[in-house]
């Protein structure tokens, strides 16, 4: 139903591609056609390194549709070693041991689907970094 | 510009209205508005209203709201800036008024939530988030301001017991309205006791899910002061403010950029300071919010707004009053009535009409509405004169 929506993100979704502005060095997650700090429109792409540390994060205990199934699941804004906030999941580890600081690290998962017979949705989600 | 009065306000009784449509609390709104008034005179019609197509399956309420208010030729445009357009639609009314293009212009905003399912409200209210960055990683509203709450918890020290205090406080207030959704005082324990729905933030740090619609009809000082209704209540000023729509990609999570920069433009149109406010309604939609947001406006330091809560500073009878109507928590929250009815309820203080909630000596009041997790404000400020 939607798969023109998804497809379309899978640079930033797959890859995690970013825009840094070719001006003042700005990193923008998702890539934007205008630079929010400078005004420039040129941008050249760069890869995120998937890394860093938990700002803050949540446990969901009431899910939107679709992620029920997961609950009780973390999700977090994570700080990157590349300057720039994103969020996402934290998966692969027990919610209630999270703390903020942690350090975490960006893999490749499922998020949800379009029913049985739908579109699966990838992209990243973060893990605890035990430093491998 | 010309100057703008308010002079009338119609709210409905705030609820889970089964048996009522769009249209009928849309129409009985206005009614009560025009009642207030002491006239039907409509030149036009603003409408703030989030999501009549997913909540409803109703779009161009420009044409079903004028048509069942009976007078399907009178001009209408519909505002939409998430949980702020009914705000919008009142600045809407105001612009249009002060600019000369009409002289009397219904604000009339509504919401109709419970005619669908939980899961597609929730779907609905996440939709004023970034869709493909926010909502898509399986993040809601309530989960966005948790993430809020977590961080201000660690970085100012604020407690769960203070945020409960939020809720305590304004139903408190709201069990003093006759038009709340949820007119009973609660405890601190009523909240701990809720289930959890984001880490930390529990049931009753939430505001209810709402049918209801408020309206306010608009004209210059100068008509209103022919129809002679006292005392006379203006709107001296109004600010608007934007920010990030996704919460990641703000500086400072736990500043409402939009709330501080909509309320320095208010206040500097009316030529006023915070100060001179005697009380305020906000935008609790979630306890976690009215805490950041007393705090962006500068009523309380940075960091501070739980401990001021806590000490009873914005209770009724404190230092600054914060949402004497019961605010979103207890009055509830129709998206798109919600700026709307706050108006209603500063108009009804700087009246002397608010009853048992009544806030004495109240002569200038401020209203903020804001959209999804803070990417949209729009303040105005009133006057009794
Ligand atoms: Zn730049």
């Amino acid at each position: 139903m939607e798969v023109a929506r998804h497809w379309r993100e899978t640079p930033e979704r797959y890859r995690m591609e970013a825009g840094k502005c070719s001006k003042c060095g700005k990193i923008a997650f998702p890539g934007r056609m205008i630079c929010p700090e400078c005004g420039s429109t040129e941008f050249t792409k760069h890869t995120l390194s998937g890394k860093g540390k938990i700002v803050t994060y949540t446990i969901i205990r009431t899910a939107p549709d679709g992620f029920e199934d997961l609950v009780p699941y973390a999700v977090g804004i994570i700080e990157l070693d590349d300057g720039i906030k994103i969020l996402a999941q934290i998966t692969d580890c027990n919610p209630e041991e999270l703390k903020t600081g942690d350090r975490v690290v960006a893999k490749f998962r499922r998020i949800n689907e379009d029913g049985k017979t739908g579109m699966i949705y990838y992209a990243y989600k973060f893990v605890p970094d035990v430093g491998i | 510009m010309r100057d703008i009065a308010i002079i009338g306000i119609g709210m409905i009784k705030f609820g889970e209205l089964w048996e009522k449509s769009l249209r009928d609390i849309a129409v009985e709104a206005a009614l009560n508005c025009m009642k207030d008034a002491g006239t039907d005179r409509i030149d036009s019609i603003t409408i703030g209203c989030m999501s009549g197509g997913l909540f409803n399956g109703q779009e161009h309420l420009t044409s079903l709201l004028p048509d069942y208010l009976g007078r399907h030729t009178t001009p209408a445009v519909r505002v939409e800036s998430a949980c702020a357009s009914g705000g919008m639609a009142v600045r809407s009314a105001f612009m249009e008024v002060a600019s000369g293009m009409s002289d009397y212009v219904l604000a009339l905003g509504v919401e109709k939530m419970t005619d669908v399912s939980e899961n597609i409200e929730t779907y609905t209210l996440a939709t004023t988030a970034d869709g493909d960055y926010e909502a898509f990683h399986g993040i809601n509203l309530p989960g966005l301001y948790a993430l809020m709450a977590k961080a201000h918890m660690e970085k100012y020290g604020t407690t769960r017991n203070q945020l409960a205090e939020v809720a305590v406080k304004n139903h408190r207030n709201g069990a003093l309205n006759p038009h709340s959704q949820f007119p009973m005082e609660i405890t601190v324990d009523t909240v701990l006791r809720s289930a959890l729905v984001a880490d930390p933030l529990r049931l009753f740090d939430c505001s209810p899910i709402t049918d209801g619609a408020a309206a306010v009809l608009i004209t210059t000082v100068e008509e209103a002061k022919k129809i002679g209704k006292q005392p006379l209540v203006i709107i001296s000023g109004i600010g608007v403010a934007s920010d990030t729509i996704a919460l990641c990609q703000r500086k400072d999570i736990l500043k409402f950029e939009a709330v501080e920069l909509a309320g320095q433009r208010a206040l500097k149109m009316a030529g006023k300071t915070i100060n001179d406010i005697n009380f305020a309604e906000v935008h609790d939609s979630y306890t976690i919010a009215e805490i950041m947001v007393i705090e962006a406006l500068g009523i309380v330091k940075e960091g501070q707004g739980g401990v001021a809560t806590a000490n009873g500073i914005t209770s009724l009878n404190g230092k600054f009053p914060i949402n004497p109507s019961g605010g979103l928590k207890s009055k509830g929250h129709p998206i798109g009535a919600t700026g709307v009815a706050q108006i209603c309820e500063a108009v009804l203080q700087l009246r002397g009409q608010a009853g048992k909630r009544q806030i004495k000596n109240a002569k200038t009041a401020l209203t903020q509405n804001m959209g999804g997790s803070g990417g949209s404000c729009v303040i105005h400020i009133l006057e009794a004169k």
